[in-house]
């Protein structure tokens, strides 16, 4: 088996975002730099405004950067080469979203939901719903498969979000307050879920958490101020 | 997967009820383009029913249908000597009232002579006329049955036959009787003083008239040159069906029917506008799920595809409620509702162009949203 645990999967360099000018500007990051390793799970923690949701946005190819370089799984993005249409697929591919709320599409059901990111990276129906079973199967909620969202308890909807997440296998899982919704057990088993998965898929998770009682199960934690980066030990990036 | 289907089959009971809405607007819109078929049609059978080449009416006037024409009551035989002339008829038209079944019916009377032509040329139901007093062809819309009878002037009439979609331009049903029992009519329904008169033994001055004759050509006749050859006569004038159906429409019907133009126009801009806001409502409605969409890496094509789709379901299945409720219903309308599948084809095609725009408001919604909008911060 091969050992990339070392690998850089997500890789910032000097990356700024403002918005407006003049006496109108807004720094919302500053000069950030981050690397973040396959199988890592890194928190971002820090008050509201920080930028923590810019970051985010930035690194799932859905807002550019006003300054600096970002690399997903070894591809150079946003750079004048890359359409909107390039990001898109790139966030299809490679990228993973886990939201506060599961944002199931309250029109299909749990199968459908997670079928869907399949065929629209080109599975064919019956290899989605295949896949779709096995990823719900394995995050035990293959029982619910045919259930429409608003029938699903708040835990099952979240594991059906994360099945979606992961059907394209991303390396890249950007997660904005995963456990928010949930009680601190059930947190607690999403969390060692979401990094058992990280291990067996050689990806990375981002996420931005204000919870506390999950924290322990990060590798590393960021603390985002003023738009500026600093690690647990509280070094600035 | 289609996501359209999907999403409608998740609101499936709004959705219908939208339709049933979009429907009742579709019906309307229908009811309008039939009735303004049917007025144009009802004001062209009454000339295309005897099927006539030529219509010989009183000098400068444009014939029965558009202004008061009186001939002399032998014009037909001078007309019948003409050559090239196959058959010809008197005929006379002239709207009245009678009681019937406590209601007061307005009817289009129509005189012919029998065995001549002019008379009904489909009985629906019953015969045609064979006796020469006191029988009656009656339109179906008159309300009237066979063996019903009714008094015109101080006669009593009984219905013998019944046709159909026979009504003049102003969509009163249309009575056959002979033109004998019209002629009389015409005497007994004029003004009082002129009754009285006739009561008390002065002769009537006026001899008998009749508003047109009519007349079919040999087969290769040009009815220009027979037209041409009546208006040397000075006291009378000519019209091919052609010229008929133009006056008609040009004369008598145009008003009406530019009314109803004005109306359908007003009513497809309002069905215009409601499509556009329902779509543009769904739309925004749906600005979450497609920033979702979006960030899970759906195409725009995906996107536009869901929009698009459900604005053409929407107009589809509203049209086809239109169109099954105004066939049901069309019926029961005054006046007649006819409509053509050429009407069905261009509604069809503008609701397909109204909802393809309309739905251009909610794509352009849909391509703004900003795909961080599902990350709820």
């Amino acid at each position: 088996m091969r050992d990339d645990s070392h690998q850089v999967i997500v890789d910032i360099r000097g990356v700024a975002k403002h918005y407006g000018e003049g006496e109108t500007r807004v720094d919302a990051l500053r000069n950030l730099d981050l690397t973040v390793h396959a199988g890592e799970v890194v928190a971002l923690l820090g008050p509201s405004g920080s930028g923590k949701t810019t970051l985010l946005n930035i690194i799932g190819c859905i807002i550019d950067p006003s300054h600096g370089q970002v690399s997903l799984d070894g591809e150079l993005v946003y750079d004048n080469r890359w359409l909107r249409g390039d990001l898109r697929r790139l966030r299809l591919d490679k990228v993973g979203f886990i939201f506060q709320a599961h944002n199931l599409l309250p029109f299909l059901n749990a199968a459908d939901n997670v079928a869907l990111v399949l065929q629209l990276a080109g599975k064919s129906r019956a290899q989605a719903q295949a896949r779709a079973q096995e990823l719900l199967d394995y995050l035990e909620v293959g029982h619910r498969a045919r259930a429409m969202p608003a029938l699903l308890s708040g835990g099952e909807a979240q594991r059906v979000a994360i099945a979606r997440t992961l059907a394209n296998g991303p390396r890249i899982i950007l997660a904005d307050e995963p456990t928010a919704a949930l009680d601190s057990k059930r947190a607690g088993i999403v969390m060692d879920l979401m990094r058992k998965l990280v291990a067996e898929q050689d990806a990375c998770i981002i996420a931005v958490t204000h919870d506390e009682k999950i924290l322990d199960r990060f590798d590393r934690l960021f603390h985002l101020r003023d738009g500026r980066l600093e690690d647990d030990k509280g070094d600035e990036k | 997967m289609n996501l359209a289907w999907r999403d409608v089959r998740h609101n499936l009971f709004r959705f219908i009820l939208t339709c049933l809405g979009l429907g009742l607007l579709m019906t309307v819109v229908l009811a309008m383009m039939g009735i303004y078929n049917g007025l144009v049609a009802d004001a062209l059978n009454i000339v295309k029913a005897p099927r006539a080449d030529i219509w010989v009416v009183e000098a400068g006037t444009q014939g029965p249908f558009a202004e008061a024409s009186k001939i002399p009551n032998d014009t037909r035989e001078a007309v019948a000597r003409l050559h090239g002339v196959a058959a010809a008829g008197s005929v006379t038209y002239q709207t009245i009232e009678a009681p019937f079944k406590g209601a007061t019916l307005r009817l289009y009377a129509i005189g012919y002579e029998l065995g001549r032509i002019g008379g009904p040329q489909s009985i629906t139901q019953g015969r045609g006329l064979e006796a020469s007093h006191f029988e009656l062809v009656a339109d179906a819309k008159t309300g009237m049955v066979l063996n019903d009878t009714i008094v015109l002037g101080r006669n009593r009439f009984t219905v013998v036959g019944l046709v159909k979609d026979t009504m003049d331009s102003g969509g009163n049903p249309a009575v056959f009787m002979t033109l004998a029992d019209a002629q009389v009519l015409q005497t007994q329904l004029a003004p009082a003083a002129a009754r009285v008169q006739i009561a008390r033994g002065v002769p009537a001055t006026a001899e008998a008239t009749v508003a047109a004759v009519i007349a079919r050509l040999d087969a290769n006749v040009d009815a220009q040159s027979v037209t041409r050859t009546v208006r040397q006569w000075k006291h009378l004038s000519a019209l091919t069906e052609a010229d008929q159906e133009e006056i008609l429409i040009k004369s008598v019907v145009d008003k009406a029917r530019k009314q109803i133009s004005l109306f359908l126009g007003i009513l497809l801009t309002v069905s215009a506008v409601v499509i556009a806001l329902i779509i543009y409502t769904m739309t925004m409605e749906k600005l979450k799920q497609i920033a979702t969409l979006k960030l899970i890496g759906a195409p725009d094509r995906t996107i536009i595809a869901l929009i698009v789709q459900q604005s053409v379901a929407l107009g589809g299945v509203g049209l086809a409620l239109g169109l099954a409720l105004i066939l049901t219903v069309k019926d029961y309308f005054p006046r007649r509702v006819l409509l053509e599948p050429v009407n069905a084809l261009v509604l069809t095609g503008i609701i397909l162009v109204v909802c393809v725009l309309a739905s251009g408001l909610g794509v352009r919604a849909a391509l703004k949203v900003d795909p961080a909008t599902a990350l709820g911060g």
